[in-house]
């Protein structure tokens, strides 16, 4: 008789304590972030769709086309075509096409890059209606961003 | 107010029905508010000021959404169990006194006919279960009959405890003996049973079993059984069951409000009336929600066990115990 | 007797996974777990990209414990190769692991009393994880699939800014786990569920390989960490939980333990963290492996993983093969549901913490 009643008293008692737990979180502020009314930062390192870096010197794209990112894309996302014109050295991007859909993020494409001209962008509100929105090239959107 | 009897029953009759809805609409947001609290997050926000509006938004949701009969189901029944289920809440609302005056229908019986139309209940879930013809709804109907069956004994003792006490099942009558200083609310009655306490907790537990409430919400157990007896009901259908879920918590509250905690009298001996019962009855009902987001859920065996093993005897010594002390004093 | 399908959508399979079980009533006579719903051919993807393009799918096996898979696939990489990561790379590689494995756990921790039929857990749990998140991410990246370790190192060095969140989240996170203990461990409910519930011996993990806190909730301290000691591991001080119960509450305790016992592992590596750079310096541009057969055991939040690879000297894997402890451990399930009632066959397919993409891989 002694051992179930202070087996009871044992259970009732960790019940309450378990009550005491979450009525202390109860008066406690929220913790969640009110999206989309707020929105988090996304921290310098964040891994979002890469996008083309614009030289400041001269305002065009880095990149020169070289195909590296394209190799060391374990998805094939990425094609890149440039040619060369006139008095360039190297040969300048003209197209450069990813394929979203396929992308897992992996960063290999960046760190192929010997000339830095690919990086990842903050964006993370990528949803859309089909699936072509996804294949996007990069230069044009570069070059919108220009204008 | 001197209203002939007719009209006086239409007046109350509306105002029942208005305050299950309104209830069954509103606990819903409080179990969501409340959850979000205890849980560090806002809960709903978007629909109207502080999310009021989402109870409205969510039944038209749901209304709007297409009534599907199994093609395998009982049709009849399965179109009956949500009406089933409600209905005797309402029932029940009749004879709750919410104040002095107001009560829909005097009834000297009062205690029997909530007891009586609370069992009910049981039955339509467990008709839903077997008119889906569903193998998670079968399972699940077995259960609430074997859980209902199990927390109504201890539930009846308690009741038969107060009754000995009272000397009376007109509900009216039973608060009015409560009258004065919280004291001498029945929870409080240590005189006639110094076990009083412990009467109310396992009162407060066989509600929260009878209703389905978690920790004992062994009909619905999403993790297990998916959604139980209502795993085939769809938009409405299911929406009323779920309504009914709130209807059973708020009579369940007001019985133990009315039976422990003096009804509509004020716990400092003036200034009775109806916002008294609703405050109490609300705290009651903050418990509920509390209790459920802070448990798991039990096991089936384990919370038969608790009912035969634990509640009943125990209910027993109380009954006992109240007895010899009425006849010793 | 009846046939039940339980999943492959069903709340308490956490995924795709589909138990057919044959039911007496409530009581099971017969689960059969059939995985297969999420097979993405991890393996065979191996064989069709190079080394290094292999990198990002290890982190996509188990979601949850990423880290350990990343450092299982580059450790063995290394080890044929020969190459060996700086120290500054091994400890944070140990720190990170540790962090990976604390969340892992606290997911675990709520998606196991989420099936118990408790709510709130989940989202206390969440929150901690969260901390644990934005401290990978500002050094990753990534919030999930890390993909953060290279051949020969890291791919990038942490800050002091991770240095001090991580210290701060080890002083968070002491008091969160006992407040866990008030809330979850000693609550009379969850003990009346889980102790003497789903008794796995420790001779049918042997038998099907289970390993994990699944073997050390039933009384054998086998841990990848100590058995084969990898990283800097041998050089920090920690205990391995063991619970010879082997019922349910045995493995929850494993976990809830190992969670302290991760805290205490980061604390050390952060105090011991060298300067210094983070890559090796003769890491080849080109990764051709010498030809052979190599083996590389981590030990992950579910257990042993481990990656062999053979090579034929190529840039591309011959085969790469992953033993993945989900498998191993949801094995056992069929033997030990027998006779089981539904919710506590739940509560033990719970305990053993399946994460169903490990399983199809």
């Amino acid at each position: 008789m002694k051992v179930p009643l202070r087996d009871l008293g044992r259970g009732l008692w960790s019940l309450l304590s378990g009550m005491r737990v979450t009525l202390g979180q109860f008066f406690k502020p929220t913790v969640t972030v009110h999206y989309p009314h707020q929105a988090l930062k996304m921290p310098p390192r964040f891994r979002g769709h890469i996008e083309l870096v614009r030289d400041p010197e001269t305002g065009k794209a880095i990149c020169y086309a070289c195909k590296l990112c394209e190799r060391a894309c374990p998805s094939d996302c990425i094609t890149v075509e440039g040619v060369k014109l006139e008095g360039d050295k190297k040969k300048s991007v003209t197209e450069y096409r990813l394929d979203f859909t396929k992308c897992s993020l992996c960063g290999a494409c960046v760190e192929a890059c010997k000339s830095n001209a690919i990086r990842f962008s903050h964006e993370y509100n990528l949803a859309g209606r089909s699936k072509e929105q996804f294949i996007m090239d990069l230069f044009k959107r570069l070059e919108a961003e220009g204008k | 107010m001197n209203l002939p009897e007719p009209y006086r029953l239409l007046i109350f009759l509306a105002g029942t029905l208005a305050f299950v809805g309104f209830h069954a609409a509103y606990l819903v947001w409080v179990e969501r508010k409340g959850a979000g609290r205890f849980q560090r997050r806002p809960g709903p926000t978007e629909a109207g000021y502080a999310g009021l509006l989402q109870p409205i938004a969510d039944a038209l949701k749901l209304l709007s959404k297409q009534v599907i009969v199994p093609p395998t189901s009982d049709a009849v029944l399965f179109r009956a169990a949500p009406m089933m289920v409600m209905a005797p809440a309402l029932m029940c609302l009749a004879v709750i006194p919410f104040g002095e005056t107001l009560v829909a229908r005097k009834v000297n019986f009062g205690l029997v006919m909530v007891f009586a139309f609370g069992s009910i209940n049981v039955m339509a879930i467990m008709l839903s279960g077997w008119a889906s013809r569903n193998k998670y709804a079968i399972i699940s109907a077995a259960r609430i009959v074997s859980q209902n069956v199990a927390y109504e004994i201890p539930m009846l003792l308690v009741a038969i405890t107060l009754l000995m006490m009272m000397g009376t099942m007109d509900l009216q009558e039973i608060v009015r003996k409560q009258a004065g200083w919280f004291w001498n609310w029945n929870l409080f009655q240590l005189a006639a049973n110094p076990l009083m306490p412990v009467t109310f907790l396992i009162f407060y537990i066989c509600m929260l079993a009878e209703t389905n409430r978690a920790p004992f919400d062994m009909a619905e157990a999403e993790s297990e059984l998916v959604a139980g007896a209502f795993t085939e009901y769809a938009g409405m259908g299911f929406g009323v069951f779920f309504m009914a879920e709130y209807a059973n918590v708020v009579v369940g509250c007001s019985l133990a409000t009315i039976l422990f905690l003096g009804g509509w009298q004020s716990p400092i001996g003036w200034l009775p009336g109806p916002w008294w019962f609703l405050a109490k009855m609300y705290f009651l009902i903050f418990c509920v929600v509390w209790v459920r987001w802070t448990f798991p859920r039990t096991q089936f065996y384990g919370l038969l066990n608790l009912s035969w093993k634990i509640l009943i005897p125990v209910s027993l010594f109380t009954l006992v115990l109240t007895s010899v002390m009425l006849k010793l004093f | 007797m009846f046939t039940l399908n339980l999943g492959p959508q069903h709340p308490a399979t956490h995924g795709v996974l589909r138990v057919k079980m044959t039911m007496d009533g409530e009581y099971i006579r017969r689960a059969e777990p059939v995985p297969g719903y999420i097979h993405r051919m991890h393996e065979k993807m191996g064989e069709n990209r190079t080394w290094a393009q292999y990198l990002p799918n290890t982190s996509r096996v188990d979601y949850l414990s990423a880290m350990h898979y990343t450092h299982a696939y580059v450790g063995v990489v290394e080890r044929a190769l020969g190459l060996k990561p700086p120290p500054r790379a091994e400890y944070i590689r140990v720190i990170t692991s540790e962090l990976n494995r604390i969340s892992s756990h606290l997911v675990w921790l709520g998606a196991f009393l989420l099936d118990l039929g408790g709510f709130t857990p989940l989202l206390y749990a969440f929150d901690d994880r969260e901390k644990i998140l934005d401290l990978l991410e500002g050094i990753t990246g990534a919030r999930l699939t890390y993909c953060y370790y290279r051949f020969g190192g890291l791919c990038n060095d942490v800050d002091d800014t991770f240095v001090r969140g991580a210290q701060e989240f080890v002083a968070y996170m002491r008091p969160r786990l006992s407040m866990y203990q008030t809330l979850v461990t000693d609550n009379i409910i969850l003990q009346k569920r889980l102790v003497g519930i789903g008794l796995i011996t420790s001779e049918q993990c042997r038998k099907y390989g289970a390993t994990g806190p699944v073997i050390r909730g039933s009384g054998v301290a086998y841990d990848v960490r100590r058995v084969e000691p990898y990283s800097v591991y041998p050089e920090l001080d920690f205990d391995i939980p063991v619970f010879p119960e082997g019922d349910s509450m045995a493995r929850y305790r494993v976990r809830m333990e190992e969670m302290a016992q991760s805290l205490r592992i980061i604390e050390q590596a952060l105090a011991r963290l060298p300067d210094g750079p983070v890559m090796a310096a003769n890491v080849p541009r080109v990764l051709k492996l010498p030809a052979g057969d190599y083996c590389y055991a981590v030990e992950a939040a579910r257990g042993r993983f481990m990656v062999r690879i053979v090579s034929d000297g190529g840039e591309v894997p011959y085969r790469v093969k992953l033993r993945t402890p989900s498998f191993s451990n949801l094995s056992l399930f069929e033997e030990t549901s027998r006779g089981l009632l539904l919710p506590d066959a739940i509560a033990l397919l719970g305990s053993l913490d399946l994460v169903i993409p490990d399983v199809d891989r």
